[in-house]
């Protein structure tokens, strides 16, 4: 684990960019194959199955601290990662373990099925064989939650330096459900096997959020605009007689939406259509709220009951491939008329529609069909380029976003608790009140859109106002007030306030406003009423 | 009682003196010179030898008495003397007894030698009153050797790329003992006006630090790149940086532990350095003093003192101003920030850094 964990010092140790794509190309280019593999899979977000619970790995170092429990436990939210923890508090090692990362992976591994004494044992003589940052990569092993502080994007460029495949290829190949079990460096990367590419979706073109006025954008005929879909983005593949559903995640969603592969089942093998999931109201032809498709995300198989009360369809966005050729180079105007083509051709009543397109003469028009948005059940618009190719990312100008200014609503703070990860030792999840008579009524939790100089201050400021603890929840005197925004508003009968919001976060922080100030509970009912 | 813990800090009855008091009194026994131990405004003031002119630098023209380590001074019906605490120079444990009852105030203290700092003697006592500023488990500092390499090496690589590496560091303790840490083979040394007003004094008591350069105007930056910057925590990020062109930041404190901190101090470099003790340190010092009971302040108190207890001792807390913090951390760590007030001198420190 050597070189990996000199990897992890070297990233650990810079905020430069340069710096970490030379330390990962210099790794990429010189550990063992076996050990690179991982790294990518780790990188990517795909960590080992766990193998042992968090609660066991807590009191077994406790134990070899020779600490109580309550102390472990006093120490962790200080430090904000249990690995950490864990590296910090034992004492020092008293042997030396040689064992490359995936030796180390694979021993974890074999764990499964091994009763609590073999495991305990396992663990214990390994923390005592490795240094403290090799502990800290082996409890990352172990509980996953890897962030060291490369996206995969970095990651890719890093590999491909290493390799000198091109960047975008690069990404493709990376696309999809491979693991190290079921690949191998070769086979993924270096020389990668036809047949392992038939579910492996392209990577997404994203769009930007527009941040000029719209007419810089050249004339209103260069681009074709749609409503913005508020649903799950993915990607269906039809390909060698079956048929797979990604999200943008990388996930594979195909199970969750049976709806959806008779639809694929009508599709010609080489196809793959980029779109949106949307819970779907048949009759009324227009979409559901996005709660409404939520449970449907959450779990695994679908019960028919679900199925009836949240039917989806998928909303087509663009044709990625057809007839097993690789469509992403041709401009998007030519992309959407093959797609166009296509649905036209399929039966009435499939899952699947297409995108309309919104026109208008000019910019003044495409920001009335923007206003109107809502009622369309959409949050604001896309705007495409029409000679634009398919390209991976963010690409800034060939694509954007062009939301609705979100809802507001000022609120008075009355719980807080601290964060996780970079923020443990920061106060950063609030829960926000509205007047309701002479009290207030929580309706909304948020934790972003603050400096960290302002979470650092609130902090302070909680820490002297604390009326009241639950737990690692503190009851606050309300009184700081904040500009809440958000993008939707729906009923809901579980929420004490009667409604829940749709992406709350906090806008601003209200200094200058008095808790006197803020909205009241029929403030909110009558937001509902009106965006509901 | 022998000490007493009262509204302006620890109280004396038999001297009638406080120790390091943090409101004005009329007699204060002070351990030593750091901001929120050595305070303004007291009547008259009793510290070591070795404490005396970083005080009267910082205090001005106060009433100060000194003793010199080991020596017992009789105040009313109290024996006093001071002891290495091992934290900056000069810097001491209190002793008093009183009809043979003997009680300690540690002050801050650190256990392990630093070849700068008079080091820490543990007194044998009754009564124990301990700092645990990182009274958790979590904290376990390396070796001065280990500090040494990281820095130097750090420095040696920071030059390599042709940027100037500045280091944050407290102006009284921690910047001596990383000036005695770093090699000066690799390149100039350069101290913000803080700090060298600092060191001017140790140097004018006879303590031995190698050459530095005060970063002042017509100073010839050109020719200084590739140095090391030493310069309060408080200065990094600051316009007053930006004279020194690309830099490679660092910060040596005790807070360097944890990740998140590092992360969110957002420097280059964390390294690992504080003037007081760490777990291992504190659990060996109390042990060391033989005392049954022990009170602490400054710190993880509350979660400390249930450890002592655990062990056997009498623990108790004592609720201080020292550091200018609430006692109030269970969840929530110390914001790391606060130490740069305890141990900068702020009117050095704002004339200096005007631009
Ligand atoms: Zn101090
Ligand atoms: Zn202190």
């Amino acid at each position: 684990m050597k070189e990996f964990a000199a990897l992890y010092t070297a990233l650990d140790q810079t905020t430069r960019t340069s710096a970490k794509t030379a330390a990962l190309a210099a790794y990429f280019a010189s550990a063992p194959e076996a050990d690179r593999l991982w790294t990518v899979a780790l990188l990517s977000g795909r960590r080992p199955r766990r193998s042992i619970t968090t609660s066991r790995l807590r009191l077994w170092a406790a134990e070899r601290a020779g600490i109580p429990t309550w102390l472990f436990e006093t120490c962790y939210p200080v430090v904000g990662d249990l690995s950490e923890t864990i590296a910090l508090i034992l004492p020092p090692p008293q042997t030396r373990i040689e064992a490359s990362l995936s030796d180390w992976i694979a021993d974890l591994r074999a764990l499964d099925g091994a009763d609590d004494a073999k495991r305990r044992d396992f663990v214990l003589r390994a923390w005592d064989g490795l240094d403290p940052t090799q502990r800290f990569i082996f409890n990352k092993l172990i509980t996953g939650g890897w962030r060291m502080g490369v996206s995969q994007k970095l990651m890719t460029r890093a590999l491909a330096q290493a390799t000198g495949i091109d960047e975008a290829e690069l990404t493709h190949r990376l696309m999809g459900d491979w693991s190290p079990d079921t690949t191998t460096w070769q086979g993924l990367i270096a020389a990668p096997d036809p047949q392992a590419a038939l579910s492996r979706p392209y990577p997404f073109a994203l769009a930007h959020q527009l941040d000029l006025a719209p007419d810089a954008l050249g004339p209103v005929t260069d681009w074709l605009a749609e409503d913005k879909w508020d649903g799950i983005r993915g990607q269906l593949i039809r390909r060698g007689g079956s048929h797979h559903l990604w999200s943008r995640g990388e996930e594979l969603m195909t199970d969750r939406f049976p709806e959806l592969a008779t639809l694929a089942q009508a599709l010609p093998d080489g196809t793959v259509i980029d779109g949106e999931v949307l819970a779907w109201d048949h009759r009324a032809a227009h979409p559901l709220a996005f709660a409404r498709l939520q449970p449907r995300i959450a779990r695994k198989s679908v019960p028919a009951r679900l199925l009836a009360e949240a039917p989806v369809i998928m909303m087509a966005y663009d044709l990625l491939e057809w007839e097993g050729r690789d469509l992403r180079a041709q401009p998007f105007a030519q992309r959407r008329a093959g797609l166009a083509q296509l649905l036209g051709g399929l039966a009435d009543g499939v899952a699947l529609r297409l995108s309309p397109a919104l026109g208008a003469p000019d910019w003044a028009g495409l920001a009335t069909l923007r206003a109107q948005a809502r009622a369309r059940g959409a949050e604001g618009l896309m705007l495409k380029r029409l000679d634009a190719p398919y390209r991976m990312g963010r690409h800034r100008g060939d694509m954007w976003k062009w939301k609705l200014d979100p809802l507001t609503i000022d609120a008075v703070m009355i719980y807080a608790q601290a964060g996780s990860g970079r923020r443990a030792t920061l106060y950063t999840d609030f829960t926000f009140a509205v007047r309701d008579g002479a009290g207030f009524v929580p309706f909304a939790k948020a934790y972003s859109g603050l400096s960290d100089a302002e979470f650092r201050a609130i902090t302070a400021w909680v820490r002297q106002h604390t009326t009241d603890r639950f737990g690692p929840v503190r009851a606050v005197r309300p009184e700081l007030v904040f500009e809440i925004a958000f993008e939707g508003i729906q009923a809901s009968p579980r929420h004490k306030s009667g409604v829940a919001l749709r992406f709350p976060r906090m806008a601003r922080w209200r200094r200058d406003k008095p808790v006197a100030e803020v909205a009241s509970l029929d403030d909110l009912k009558a937001m509902l009423a009106q965006y509901g | 009682m022998v000490l007493e813990f009262r509204e302006a800090g620890i109280y004396c009855p038999a001297a009638d003196a406080y120790i390091d008091p943090w409101r004005p009194v009329a007699r204060a026994l002070i351990t030593h010179g750091h901001s929120d131990h050595a305070r303004a405004g007291h009547g008259s003031y009793l510290a070591t030898r070795a404490a005396a002119p970083v005080m009267r630098h910082r205090l001005g023209d106060i009433r100060l008495a000194t003793l010199p380590y080991g020596e017992v001074l009789r105040i009313g019906d109290a024996r006093v003397s001071f002891h290495p605490a091992g934290h900056v120079p000069g810097s001491a444990q209190i002793r008093i007894e009183v009809a043979g009852e003997v009680w300690v105030v540690s002050g801050d203290y650190k256990t392990v030698a630093d070849g700068l700092s008079e080091a820490f003697e543990p007194v044998a006592c009754h009564a124990f009153i301990s700092e645990c500023t990182f009274g958790l488990p979590i904290y376990d500092w390396p070796s001065e050797a280990v500090l040494a390499q990281q820095i130097n090496g750090w420095w040696a690589e920071t030059r390599a790329r042709g940027q100037t590496a500045v280091l944050g560091v407290y102006a009284l303790g921690k910047a001596q003992r990383v000036l005695r840490l770093l090699d000066p083979g690799i390149g100039p040394i350069l101290t913000h006006g803080a700090i060298e007003a600092t060191n001017a004094v140790l140097r004018g008591q006879g303590i031995a630090l190698p050459d530095t350069v005060a970063v002042a105007p017509g100073l010839d930056l050109a020719a200084c790149r590739g140095a090391m910057v030493l310069a309060p925590p408080s200065a990094l990020g600051s316009a007053w940086m930006r004279r020194f062109g690309p830099v490679s930041t660092g910060i040596a404190s005790g807070w360097m532990q944890l990740r998140g901190v590092r992360r969110r101090r957002g420097a280059d470099r964390g390294f690992v350095m504080s003037d007081h003790a760490d777990w291992a340190g504190l659990n060996a010092a109390i042990a060391a003093t033989g005392a049954e009971r022990v009170f602490v302040t400054h710190g993880y108190t509350a979660p400390f003192a249930r450890w002592l207890g655990e062990q056997g001792y009498e623990a108790g807390i004592v609720a201080t101003e020292f550091g200018g913090e609430a006692l109030d951390l269970p969840e929530v760590e110390p914001d790391p920030d606060r130490d740069t007030r305890n141990d900068t001198d702020p009117p050095l420190a704002a004339r200096q850094s005007a631009p």
